[in-house]
């Protein structure tokens, strides 16, 4: 989880990722900066990422983040 | 017959509702599909045939995909090495996928493209290459091409179940309120709510028709109020001073607007009425600040499709992933994200174009938009220190206003092309505004020899500034519907008969009136 705050961090530091829980729906999280954001994922968790996973759902607060994380990792 | 049609709305539907409220739960999707099917023969004839093709073959091979994607797992279990197995299902089912995606799309391209690739194609070399057809576009194809396109793909990522009766397909393809024009709908979301024949209530019912009547009144106080006069400008390019031509992409926009969301507003409030909820396609489009907002407010299924179908697919392909990457390490942050958008924002914009149709307006339509928005993405880091140094803070209303009013401009111009009859039309217009620009048109009375009356005019105006006020109610979150419905009955009741009353006395309708085709079933 601290790798992903990291992350988060470094894309776009202005936002408080651990209470945010609308980072897509209140447009914090733009589609450039996703795109950004699906790409370290897949680099540092060793991950594959597929169009329908960019949902908001998956990508609202870094603990959803973190959770898609982890069952993508299970799903190998 | 179409939505606005008397028979329609008089007829068709409370007999479609009738039939569907009295048969057993079970054969409610039946009598939809049958319903479905009657509409879209009575409109489109022999060209209900490609409903069905298309219907046939996209069940066809969402069952093939998940036929291959069962025999990949069972060769697993069976001790198959799990990476290679993996590897070799992909490919495969990749090929599935691209052979039903292009099966669908090549039909819609094919009928779309045909005459006008024809035509240029003679015109060039003055021969006749290829025989000019005069295709006709079957009633509602771009819309549910994309529809059955989403479908596949869904199956193909395994975010939907493959769907194994083929009577629910072939619903959720033609339910006859979205045939026309959309919303685009999702089959995860639509097909087996719609299937299922949901009980019939006093709550959706009546706000279900509140819905539909919002929409006539848009479609029929507005829209067609407006549409021969806007029809008389645009057919006559160069016939009027620059002050007119400005006016006639502000009126197009607003008759367009009117129209399509007054149609939208009809189909939500027919699914309302059935118990389902369609999602929303415009959300007040013309208090957006950006390019990028008033695509997220306007025609917003068709934007998510794109999005979802078009640009996140396109943008986490490996060599884009790497071009992003590298741009990233090349011009920073902000302009190597810029970079790793620009061909799958490209394409979009592209689709954009050419889905409206084959002239070259709507490839300029397209395109106007993918350079505005990316312009805005480029200079956003100049925008946002220029007004930082100059003190202004671009959360306060007058920075808000002048975004709003700039992108009005954005919306009329680009709408002035894409109504245009031709490029070199649109530009004549255009140009017209700044060259020939006067009052000459508007002050001397020309206009009320356009087609429309002082009385047209002016209702129209008074209808739009209730939709202006609507519309800002539901920006601020209020919902009118519920509103009313809690007040008390006479109150309640006088509302909802000054609403009818308006809409049957100022409307443009009757029998002896021929309605104003919807604008948006002919894309």
């Amino acid at each position: 989880m601290d790798e992903l705050l990291e992350i988060l961090e470094d894309i776009d530091p202005d936002n408080d990722y651990e209470n945010d829980e609308h980072l897509i729906d209140d447009a914090h999280l733009d589609s450039l900066s996703l795109l950004q954001l699906v790409s370290e994922l897949e680099d540092t968790f060793d991950i594959q990422v597929t169009p329908t996973e960019l949902i908001p759902a998956n990508f609202n607060s870094a603990k959803a983040i973190w959770a898609m994380v982890q069952r993508l990792q299970q799903e190998g | 017959m179409s939505y606005t049609y008397l028979l329609y709305l008089l007829v068709f539907l409370p007999g479609v509702l009738l039939v569907y409220a009295i048969v057993p739960q079970r054969f409610r999707g039946v009598v939809l599909l049958l319903a479905s099917y009657a509409f879209l023969i009575q409109l489109s004839h022999k060209l209900s045939f490609f409903i069905v093709y298309t219907t046939i073959s996209v069940f066809l091979i969402g069952l093939w995909l998940s036929a291959a994607q069962k025999r990949s797992e069972a060769r697993i279990k069976a001790g198959a090495d799990r990476k290679t197995e993996k590897k070799a299902n992909t490919r495969r089912r990749r090929a599935i996928l691209w052979l039903g995606i292009l099966s669908q799309g090549g039909v819609l391209f094919f009928l779309k493209f045909y005459d006008s690739v024809a035509a240029h194609l003679n015109l060039w070399t003055a021969s006749e290459v290829l025989p000019v057809k005069n295709l006709v576009l079957p009633l509602g194809i771009s819309f549910y091409t994309l529809e059955a396109i989403s479908y596949l793909v869904d199956v193909y990522y395994r975010k939907i179940e493959v769907e194994r009766n083929i009577g629910r397909m072939a619903l959720f393809l033609s339910f006859f309120p979205i045939i026309m024009e959309g919303p685009i709908c999702r089959y995860g979301e639509l097909a087996r709510p719609l299937w299922e024949g949901k009980q019939l209530t006093y709550r959706n019912l009546t706000f279900g028709a509140q819905r539909l009547l919002w929409g006539l009144f848009k479609k029929w106080v507005i829209a067609d109020r407006l549409s021969p006069l806007v029809s008389t400008l645009f057919n006559h390019p160069g016939g009027y001073q620059g002050g007119v031509m400005a006016l006639a992409g502000i009126l197009y926009t607003l008759q367009l607007y009117a129209d399509f969301s007054g149609c939208i507003d009809m189909t939500i409030g027919t699914g309302e009425m059935f118990g389902l909820t369609l999602p929303e396609n415009f959300r007040q489009p013309f208090f957006a600040k950006t390019p990028s907002e008033f695509w997220r407010r306007w025609h917003i299924t068709l934007g998510a499709w794109f999005k979802d179908y078009i640009f996140y697919p396109l943008s986490l392909t490996s060599g884009i992933k790497k071009l992003g990457k590298s741009a990233r390490k090349k011009l920073g942050k902000h302009y190597g994200q810029i970079a790793q958008t620009l061909i799958p924002l490209f394409a979009v914009w592209l689709c954009n174009g050419v889905w409206h149709g084959t002239g070259w307006t709507y490839l300029f339509y397209g395109m106007y938009y993918f350079v505005l928005i990316v312009t805005g993405e480029l200079i956003e880091p100049l925008v946002a220190s220029g007004t930082a140094k100059l003190g202004i803070d671009r959360s306060h209303w007058p920075w808000r206003i002048l975004q709003t009013v700039k992108m009005l401009a954005i919306i009329f111009t680009g709408e002035l092309f894409f109504r245009a009859t031709s490029m070199p039309n649109g530009w004549q217009m255009f140009s017209s505004i700044f060259t020939g620009f006067g009052k000459g048109g508007i002050t001397d009375g020309a206009l009320l020899t356009l087609g429309i009356t002082f009385q047209d005019y002016l209702l129209a105006g008074i209808a739009l500034a209730v939709v202006l006020v609507v519309g800002v109610l539901h920006e601020r979150g209020i919902h009118i519907r519920e509103r009313v419905a809690a007040w008390p009955i006479v109150p309640r009741w006088c509302f909802y008969f000054a609403a009818l009353f308006a809409v049957l006395i100022f409307g443009v309708y009757g029998f002896g009136h021929t309605p104003a085709d919807l604008i948006y079933a002919g894309f």
